[in-house]
């Protein structure tokens, strides 16, 4: 399958850790446990959400991987951000979703690996990017590696962890909550790190932006900057698509990606992150006949411009009719 | 037996100051002086700019150390030979921030070696650039009893640690800084084909 092994999995645990966001613990139910997964990984949930009408909706998601198990084990856990303007898995697994349910998960992938031969790691996380970054400070200072972690919040009750993070690490964690006027001093933190330092930042996209701009003017080489875009994919108006190899004509509904309508047809296409990151869910397209919305990290803004491709994990088409190579 | 058709030669550039390095190194010995010159000289860059540099013994680089002493740089270090040279810049890497950019030019053996050990001290490839200058020479491990043979011109070599010929070929190991030599004449020792010096 495109995204790779699927395991069923069932719902043990869910936890509130702030107002908006759940923990939830996943484990096997059909034997062996789970494969072993290194820090910064994700796995994509597939997830049948009721909807009004009565009928289900599948939506798939990827979420990053808490903790790591590097050794494997029986249960992974993800955190959820409730996000009101997402296509609604957030929603659905804040709402709807109870312990004992079963859902399908894909094997893990990951997109943004620590950098094994770094002497040093400067973590960066904003809201709920803390979850890649936290499994990072784990895996970290279990091999004994330097490393020191930023995280930042708007207010206290929304910074899922902090206070665990907090215990675990002391003086290597510094927490910045945006409603007590607190920043991070970006600049400063760059400055003085030595030779052989990684950064890595994960959150919203205008942070992301700012602080490998930031780490760009103060010299940083491209190859020691990394970030993970978790980019939730926006719903949008309704579109036709037709599948000119498989001969498949279907609609992309407005809660709906290209991808998981292409899917929903039937056809087995190719995905890895969900996120527009990867590159994986690069199709040719054959026509369009509207706008085409690149929503996407990975073409770039000359690809973008000429049309060619589309990523189907996040992008669409304002208009009438997209026939994709397929 | 042909030359080898494997391209893992490194590409070298043209040196140019990176304009947002907090510090710049730059490493240059013989004739990299000059490239070293054409790229910095009047440069707002040289105010943040410490140098290393090796002149060669038995050519006359009297001159390419004036040019560096005329350039008004931070710091100029000189040293008598390339291994010198090498350990003053792990003591400047050792406490050198990430704004860090190096520059290295001379010999394609010297780039080799000064690569290598910036990387081993934690430098990113692409914090580094590298311009080369001069004899087209090369370092050269020989895969038979792993020594390394320094400022080899042309291929067959013999190898100075265990007496073997060598074909140098064009494979080149980023990590050890050098090319590979492998054994030529083992089937039938002696006969060996005139060498062929390397070009630029
Ligand atoms: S699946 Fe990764 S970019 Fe679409």
């Amino acid at each position: 399958m495109s995204g790779g092994v699927q395991f069923p999995v069932r719902v043990a645990e869910i936890e509130a850790v702030s107002p908006a966001v759940k923990r939830l613990r996943l484990e096997r139910h059909d034997g062996p446990s789970l494969p072993p997964y290194s820090a910064g990984s994700h796995t994509v949930l597939t997830l049948e959400a009721r909807t009004l009408e009565g009928g289900t909706r599948r939506i798939r998601n990827a979420y990053s991987l808490l903790g790591t198990t590097l050794g494997g084990g029986p249960a992974y856990e993800i955190a959820v951000l409730r996000s009101p303007q997402s296509r609604g898995g957030s929603v659905f697994i804040h709402d709807q979703l109870a312990i004992g349910a079963t859902l399908s998960m894909s094997a893990p992938v990951n997109l943004f690996p620590l950098h094994r031969t770094a002497r040093r790691h400067v973590l960066v996380a904003g809201g709920i990017g803390i979850t890649p970054i936290a499994a990072m400070a784990r895996e970290l200072a279990a091999a004994g590696q330097p490393f020191e972690l930023h995280y930042a919040m708007r207010d206290e009750a929304s910074g899922a962890f902090a206070a665990e993070l907090a215990a675990l690490y002391g003086p290597a964690m510094r927490l910045y909550v945006s409603q007590r006027q607190e920043r991070i001093a970006v600049r400063d933190i760059l400055a003085h790190q030595p030779v052989g330092t990684h950064l890595y930042v994960c959150g919203p996209e205008r942070m992301i932006d700012g602080i490998l701009g930031d780490a760009r003017i103060a010299g940083w080489p491209d190859s020691a900057l990394h970030a993970e875009r978790f980019l939730a994919p926006e719903g949008g108006e309704p579109f036709a698509v037709k599948l000119a190899r498989s001969g498949i004509a279907t609609l992309v509904g407005e809660h709906q990606t290209l991808l998981e309508a292409i899917e929903a047809a039937g056809v087995d296409a190719p995905y890895l992150c969900r996120g527009g990151a990867c590159g994986q869910c690069e199709t040719p397209i054959v026509s369009a006949d509207g706008t085409l919305l690149h929503a996407d990290h990975f073409l770039t803004d000359d690809q973008k411009a000429c049309g060619k491709t589309i990523m189907t994990c996040v992008s669409r088409l304002r208009g009438r009719e997209l026939v994709l190579d397929l | 037996m042909k030359p080898s058709t494997i391209k893992s030669r490194p590409l070298y550039g043209t040196l140019a100051p990176v304009p947002q390095a907090t510090q710049h190194i730059a490493i240059v010995e013989g004739e990299g002086a000059l490239a070293l010159a054409d790229a910095f000289a009047g440069h707002e860059a040289l105010r943040r700019t410490i140098i290393l540099f090796s002149p060669i013994a038995h050519r006359a680089d009297h001159d390419q150390t004036a040019v560096l002493t005329s350039l008004s740089c931070e710091a100029l270090h000189l040293a008598s030979n390339v291994q010198e040279l090498l350990g003053t810049l792990v003591t400047i890497l050792s406490t050198a921030t990430m704004g860090t950019r190096l520059y290295v030019s001379g010999s394609e053996d010297f780039i080799g070696r000064v690569t290598s050990e910036a990387l081993r001290q934690g430098i990113e490839m692409d914090a580094i650039q590298t311009e080369h200058r001069g004899a087209p020479t090369r370092r050269v491990q020989c895969v038979h009893c792993k020594g390394f043979i320094d400022g080899v011109s042309a291929s067959p070599a013999l190898c100075p640690h265990c007496g073997l010929h060598l074909l140098v070929r064009d494979h080149y190991s980023r990590r050890l800084g050098a090319f590979m030599g492998v054994s030529i004449d083992a089937e039938s020792p002696g006969d060996l084909p005139p060498p062929e010096a390397f070009g630029a």
